[in-house]
This record gives structure tokens, sequence and C-alpha cells, in this order.
């Protein structure tokens, strides 16, 4: 198929960036997005341009790497999956497509299509872990955990850092990431002695890094490849709550 | 090259005891005098960094990508194995060791091997503390599942994301060090030469890969754990990052390279649809567990699987291996894969792909037992092919998957430039030459958390050496040699993009160094691969600037340097002249399986690149707890 695509081009971080219009041809609907866009840069650079730059990566929907919004959705919208596991089978020949990178004042643009989302790695820098130092850890099943909270941690764990909840957001908060971080360890009993500062103290780092203020819109929730649901976001407060009345 | 294994003496049981016991340490405070930097933030790179600036060392660290959390460990799937013997199944440290041996076929250091085994339980134990989610049972204790090659159950999981959840305990380890200031991180800097003087390594040199500044980086040691280099073939279950890059620029500058033909071809893969295609993606090999792989016994039978009667299904693996079953090693999987489609038995396009089916499993235990177990690999596999794989079976073909070679380490993983360590998938130790399924995750985090640890303190406090700065000239020569190969990159102005000569070369590769290899298709790769060098150098197009983001020069620079090491790996290839696991050569097998000769090649191959040809060295492979025999899955 034959596809007429919009796709933000910006020089680097300094300069402004604008819309710039491509057609691109030969588009089999096996192909994945990305390899759609390999398609495209191969062609750009065949006709001496330098190809539109983006993150990837494992391509196969683990990373976190691929980052874009397709048609005004992050990862093209469709439930459960990144850009690099979306298939072309969902488009049709003639189709307009607009591309861009994830928006958000906390997210720079670096070039084209690729953000600096080292705010995330901050947040968890300020307390996403169980502070552990290696050896000395008490045999594994020495503490069982029941199976209905280890799969809670697991269903938050399974975030990838992508992003595209922050760029759905019409506040771009990082709210659902943050939390989703949080729930991961606030279920298991490892996480329990930290649980009340780690909510305040990366609470605070995603506030430092510019991310805006959560108004409950469940956009995050609606985009996420992994299907994170909001339901962190409510064990997020209430333990905001306690650790702010604890002091 | 001087290889010196420093294999500890003793019974194999106490050797790593002994030597922890032998080794000089360095007091607390001193370990803040030195710093070590660390390339690569996969499993082993993140827990070394994590660890070693725990003990208190200055961590410098480098990735490729965005953030640390998105190495390419991120993907595996299945899990990850240790001697724990949970399942009360007769497991013990002896019998991972050997299971590890006997499924590297007898290529492998069995003292290192057997060290791997003896800390894969505190391995568990580790991540378990750091918050790992692993599966677990209705009463709360850890889950285990059997995995290809071995007949216990001992592996751990989470879900289908083991590697993703056992990088965020290593990422969040490292993060947390991070705050503390005492690891500086560096992302989006790519390693593109290393840095020795006076023979002993003492720093790298990187490219920012969004300003493009090329900076020198010195330190009293250096740490490669930069992965595999599976990408040498271009498409391969690896993420589109992996490279060769840090390994062979080493290796340029002396380190031995071991064994690079010990490719691994993974047998579930999804099948390759067409010519754009930019990698290929695993199945697990957990669903063997449950499924079973199958092909028409006609030839060229293009019938609807569900049409083909039971009893013109061939259930190879379950025919040749009886006591493995669909379980049999990769190796053994995939090469019984390929023969059955080279005998035009294959299905799907191109007649390149076989069943695995999970119709009685479905029938036995139930769509909710299999949606359990198998769920998020059931939907990626109708994401890509649109198939449904609960009514149809899945078609799946092998793919290049894991590289058991690498640099050559000793016992301590120290590389024969002093200095240099290398762990994870990017040394040679562990696998010989094919690797059990979940033990790479294995390896990574036992080199980063509980070996390294150890052995660079043996090294620091021995060297001896001066400090030194970037004001060195090894330093300054080191940055203008990457400011030239930059800048000749961008003035060839070409015709053809780098993807187009990776693709080649890799189809190369893949055609007659992949899964056979013989000596007249390695002979006449030995002919093809400098030709199509000569055409790269000439003809290739790298758009846009070094100062600034660019992908197409980050590409070139990995894919000069596939070029030079494909070469090495072909001639290995050929100098090796016997099969041994994943390294298949034609001329040497048994009804299809590999014949080893342990006469001529029980010994570790080890070249030296830094003339004008590469020479091959031996490390003898000395087998004293395990002993080497035909290697029988049947
Ligand atoms: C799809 C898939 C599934 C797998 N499943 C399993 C499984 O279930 N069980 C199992 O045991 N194994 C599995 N494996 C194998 C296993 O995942 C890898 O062998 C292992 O994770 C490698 O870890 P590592 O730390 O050595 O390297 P990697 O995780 O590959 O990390 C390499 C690091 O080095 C950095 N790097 C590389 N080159 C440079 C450079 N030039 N400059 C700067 N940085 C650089 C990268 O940024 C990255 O941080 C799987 C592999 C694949 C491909
Ligand atoms: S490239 Fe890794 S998630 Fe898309």
């Amino acid at each position: 198929m034959k596809l007429k695509l919009h796709v933000w081009r910006q020089p680097n971080k300094d300069q402004a960036g604008a819309m710039k219009d491509y057609a691109v041809e030969g588009v089999s609907e096996h192909m994945s997005f990305l390899e759609m866009m390999d398609t495209l840069n191969e062609q750009l650079m065949n006709k001496g341009e330098e190809p539109v730059a983006f993150d990837h990566d494992c391509r196969e929907g683990i990373c976190g790497s691929c980052s874009m919004v397709i048609n005004g959705l992050p990862h093209g919208g469709h439930k459960g999956v990144t850009v690099c596991q979306l298939h072309m089978r969902h488009f049709k020949d003639g189709d307009e497509i607009f591309i861009e990178p994830w928006r958000a004042k906390a997210f720079p643009v670096l070039k084209d299509l690729v953000v600096d989302r080292a705010a995330f790695d901050r947040i968890v820098a300020s307390g996403g872990y169980v502070s552990v130092a290696t050896g000395g850890a008490p045999d594994a099943n020495a503490l069982p955990i029941p199976k209905k909270e280890a799969d809670l941690s697991m269903d938050a764990a399974a975030c990838i850092g992508c992003g595209a909840c922050v760029a759905a957001c019409k506040n771009a908060s990082a709210m659902l990431f943050t939390a989703a971080k949080a729930s991961h360890l606030n279920h298991l009993p490892q996480g329990q002695p930290e649980r009340f500062e780690r909510v305040k103290n990366m609470s605070m780092q995603m506030d430092a890094e510019g991310f805006g203020t959560c108004t409950n819109l469940s956009q995050c929730e609606a985009v996420c490849p992994k299907e994170i649901s909001v339901r962190v976001i409510a064990e997020f407060n209430a333990d905001l709550i306690k650790a702010q009345v604890k002091g | 090259m001087k290889l010196e294994s420093r294999i500890p003496s003793g019974p194999i049981e106490n050797k790593w005891t002994s030597h922890k016991m032998s080794m000089p340490l360095i007091n607390p405070a001193n370990k803040r005098k030195f710093k070590i930097i660390v390339v690569g933030t996969g499993l082993a790179g993140s827990s070394a960094a994590a660890t070693l600036s725990e003990l208190g060392y200055q961590v410098e660290s480098f990735c490729f990508q965005d953030s640390p959390r998105r190495a390419h460990s991120i993907a595996a799937q299945g899990g990850i194995n240790a001697a724990k013997n949970y399942q009360n199944d007769g497991d013990s440290v002896r019998r991972l060791a050997y299971d590890t041996v006997k499924g590297g076929d007898f290529r492998g250091r069995e003292s290192n091997i057997y060290r791997l085994a003896e800390v894969s339980v505190n391995i568990i134990d580790q991540c378990v503390a750091q918050g790992v989610p692993f599966a677990r049972e209705y009463g709360g204790h850890l889950s285990n599942r059997s995995f290809g090659g071995a007949q216990v159950s001992r592996t751990f999981y989470a879900r289908g994301q083991t590697g993703q959840q056992l990088l965020i305990g290593a990422y969040q380890a490292l993060e947390k060090q991070i705050h503390t200031g005492s690891v500086r991180m560096h992302t989006r800097h790519e390693m593109l030469e290393l840095v020795t003087i006076d023979g002993h390594a003492r720093g790298i040199i990187t490219r920012d890969m969004v300003s493009g500044k090329v900076e020198a980086w010195a330190a009293d040691a250096v740490v490669l754990a930069t992965g595999g280099y599976g990408n040498a073939y271009f498409l391969s279950t690896n993420a589109k990052g992996c490279n060769v890059t840090a390994t062979w620029r080493a290796a340029k500058k002396g380190a031995g390279f071991a064994n690079p033909c010990y490719t691994q071809i993974h047998p579930t893969c999804i099948p390759q649809a067409g010519d754009y295609q930019s990698k290929l993606t695993l199945m697990s090999e957990s669903l063997r567990n449950d499924g079973r792989v199958w092909a028409p016994k006609k030839k060229g039978d293009t019938r609807a699987p569900d049409q083909i009667p039971e009893d013109e299904r061939d259930y190879y693996l379950e025919r040749k291996y009886p006591s493995f079953g669909n379980l049999a090693p990769r190796d053994i999987a995939s090469r019984a894969a390929k023969q059955v489609c080279d005998e035009g038995r294959g299905v799907g396009p191109g007649g390149r792909g076989v069943f695995l089916d999970f119709a009685d499993a479905i029938k036995r235990l139930g769509k909710k037992v299999i949606s359990e177990r198998y769920g998020n690999l059931f939907d990626m596999y109708t994401t890509i092919t649109g198939e449904d794989p609960y009514s149809v079976p899945m078609r799946i073909y092998p793919a290049v998957h894991y590289t058991m070679g690498g640099l050559w380490v000793d016992y301590n993983l120290m590389s024969n430039l002093p200095g240099l360590h290398v762990i994870g998938e990017a040394n040679f130790s562990d696998h010989g030459a094919n690797r059990l399924g979940a033990s790479a995750l294995m390896q990574g985090l036992a080199d980063g958390y509980f070996v390294l640890p150890y052995t660079i303190g043996a090294y620091l406090a021995t060297a001896k050496q001066p400090k030194v700065t970037t004001d060195h000239p090894e330093f300054k020569k080191a940055v203008a040699d990457v400011n030239t190969r930059t800048a000749k990159f961008l003035s060839i102005k070409g015709k053809r993009t780098v993807d187009s000569f990776h693709r080649q070369l890799g189809n190369m590769m893949w055609e007659k160094c992949g899964m056979a290899r013989n000596d007249k298709g390695l002979n006449e790769l030995l002919k093809e691969i400098p030709a199509l060098r000569e055409e790269f150098w000439q003809n290739v197009n790298v758009p846009g600037s070094a100062d600034n983001l660019n992908t197409a020069l980050e590409k070139a620079g990995r894919v000069a340097d596939f070029f030079e090491f494909c070469e090495t790996m072909a001639m290995d290839a050929l100098d090796r002249d016997e099969s041994c696991g994943g390294h298949f050569r034609e001329e040497h097998e048994d009804e299809g399986e590999a014949k080893r000769n342990d006469e001529k090649f029980s010994h570790v191959s080890v070249w030296e690149v830094t003339g004008d040809k590469p020479v091959r060295h031996k490390e003898p492979l000395v087998f004293e707890a395990f002993h080497p025999s035909v290697r029988s899955y049947k």
C-alpha cells in the first residue's frame, strides 16, 4: 500500500520543529509500524536525505524505547500494544497518518521523534527500590507471600517506563508511572519498611521534574501498552495521605 | 598471547571457597580510591555496577539506550535457573553444573560452570529481597517450571517477563546507588574504543549519541558487560542495538576473542514473513512444556493443519528423542526442524516452518490453564501473525538468539589484558558450544552480583598501576582514531544504506555460517565477506553530521565492526573441524547428530586479531569432575 505521512521533524533540542509530509510506497500489511518507518527511512536516505530519528530497540513491546504519537494517540491507541507491535494491517492503502513525539515539558524533544525521558530514572532514584545491598539475603522461601499480593505487585511491575501515560495526559502527569512503581513494591513485605517515605519522595521528585498534577482523567490507563490500572493511583494517593499524617 | 586460566587447585566443590579466601582484600577506606568503568547495564552490568559501588568503589556506568533499564536483558521471557531444589525432585549444585557442562557439549570450562551453579542459589534470595515478583503458588512459596534440556524443575519465572523483572531489580539497585552519588550514569553513550596503557586496560572513549561529543574516561579497571553479537546475522531475536563494537574494539587492542563461531539458534521463533523484516521474535521455550512439535509426513503438504489426520503427522522430536521429547535442547531441536524443512516437509510461506500445537494440552488442561500459563505469548503471536494459536497451531522456525562465544576470560573473569574484565553474554566462559535455557540470566547475575565484586578486588590490590588521566597520549590517540573513523564514514557519500549492507552480510552468514556449516561454504564466505566489506567502505551512504544525533552514523560504526568480526567468526568455524553443540559441521555427523572430536578439539579457540591476519591460540579444556561423554538425549 501507499501512505501519506505527516512526520514531526526537529533538528535538535534548541531549534524549532515542524510537521513534514512524505509519501511512502511499498508498505505491506505484515510490516510492523517501525518497519514501515524503516522503509520510509531507506527511501529518504536513497534520496540523500536524513532519516527520521526515533527510539526503538527490542521491537517486541518490552524495552519501552519506542514512543510515537500516531494520529493523536500514544502508540496509536490499540489496546495493549506499543508502536513496535502495531502492525500495518490496521491501516489501508491511501491512509494519512500523523506521527509526533511524546509532548511534555518534562520530556524535551532531542531530535525528530526522540525525547529525553531521564526524568523517569530520577523518579526511581528518589525511592523506587528496596534499600538492600547485595549479599546476606535470607532464603527466598523463608517469607511466603500470598499469591494474590504477589500478583497485584506483578501487575504493577509490568510497567515498561515508555511514558505513554505522560504523553496522553492533558496535564502531562507522571502519576501512573510513579504509582505503578510504588504499587509494585508496596504490595510486597520487602517494600513495607520504606513504604511511606517512598511515596513521599517519589511524589516530590515528580513535581520537581515539571510533570503536571493528576486530575483523575484516566487517559493514561487507556493508552498504557501494559494496561496498568489506575487503581495504583488510588493506592498511591491513600499512602501519600497516610505519609503526610505520619509526618 | 598469554592465556593463564588461573583455575584454583583442589576438588571442584572447594575451588571457589578456597579462592575467595586466598584473594587479597582491599580495606573499605581504600576502595573509595579506585574508579571502575562498567560498560553495559543489562543484568550483568547493572548488578556489577550496583554491587561494586555498594562495596565502596567509584563507578562510572555507560549504556547506549536512553535508560539503563532498557538493556536487552529486559526481553528475556522464560526464566532463570537455580539449584534450589525447592521441588524436591533431586536437583543439586552438582546436577545443575553437570547439565550445563553437558548441555554445552563439553566445550565450556567446568570450574567456572560449577561456581555458576554454586552461586545460583544466592541470586534467587537476592532478587526476592529486592522485590522481584517471581511467580508463586497458592501457599505463597515460589513456583518453578522445567525448561529445555533439563529433567528437573529448577526454573524461576515472573509470568513471561522474567528478564524484565530481574533487570528492574538490578536497575533499581543501580538507581539507589546513583542516588547516593557513588555511581555516575552515562546514558546514550556508546563506547567506541578501549584504552590500554603499559598493557593494562585504563579507560574508554565514548560518543555522546545526542551531542556527538567524543570523550575519554580514565579508571583503574574496565568492565565490559556489553552483551552478545547475534546481530551479526542482521535478523535475530536480539534487540536492534545489540552489537559487537565494545568487545571487538577491545579485541583490536589485544584481548583474545574466544570461540566466535559458537552461536545459538533458538528453535521456537516466529518465521520470517518478508524481505522488509527487521527482527525475529522469539516464542519462549517454555511453550515446549505443553506444545507438541510436528510436521506433515508427506512432502509439500499444503493442507490446513486440522485437515491432516493424526497418522499423517510426524511428531519428530518425540519420535527421535523419546526421553526428552519436545524438551530436547535448543541446538538439537533447531537442527531437527531444519532437517524436516530441508526434506520439503516444512509448512507456511517458503516451507520454512513447523507446527507447535497446543490442541492436546488444551484438551487435557482446558483453555483457561493454557491461557494462564502462556496468555501473553499467545497474544504476542496473534499480534504479529494475525492468527489465533488457541485454534490453529503456531508456526515456528529457528532463529539466531544467543552467542556463546565472547572475549576470553580467566577464572577471575579478567581477559588476557590485565584490568579488562568481561561479564555476562559478552564473555565466553560458561556455556561451551550450546547454552541451556534460563541460564544466561543466571550467568549475568552470578557474574555481576557474586563473582566480579570479589575477583576485581584481587586485580586492584595487586596491579599497583600509577593513576592516569585522560591527558595521557594514549587517550588522545584513541580520541583521534574515533574522530578519523567518523569523518571517514561521513565522507564516503556512496549509494547504499548501512542497513542494505548489514542485511546482505547477515544473509551470507546465515546461509554459510548458520545452522549448518561446511568447508566449501566457509571458504566461499571468507572470500565474500572481504569483497562486500570493500564495497561498504567505498559505497556506503551515511547522511547527517557528526555533532548531532545521527542514527545512520551509529549503525555504520557497528556494521563496520561486524564486517571484521564476521570474518574471524567464519575462520573459527572453518578451523573447528568437528561438530559440537550449536556448531554443526556437516562433514561431522552421526545420523544427524553432532559428532565431537575430543582428541583434536577439546580446547577453547582464542583469536588474536591485532595483526594483519587473525591468529588462533588454544586453552586446553581439562575435565576433572565431569567426564566428557557422547551427548545423547534419546
Ligand atoms: C528474546 C530473548 C529471550 C531470552 N530469554 C531468556 C531466558 O528466558 N532466560 C535466559 O536465561 N536467557 C534468556 N535470553 C538471553 C539473555 O537475555 C541474555 O543473554 C542476557 O540478558 C544478556 O545480558 P547481559 O547483561 O550480558 O547483556 P545485555 O542485557 O545485552 O546488555 C548489554 C548492555 O551493554 C550496553 N552496550 C552494548 N554495547 C555498548 C557500547 N558499544 N557502548 C555502550 N554500551 C553498550 C547496552 O546499552 C546494554 O546496557 C533471552 C534472549 C533473547 C534475545
Ligand atoms: S522497541 Fe522496545 S517496546 Fe517498542
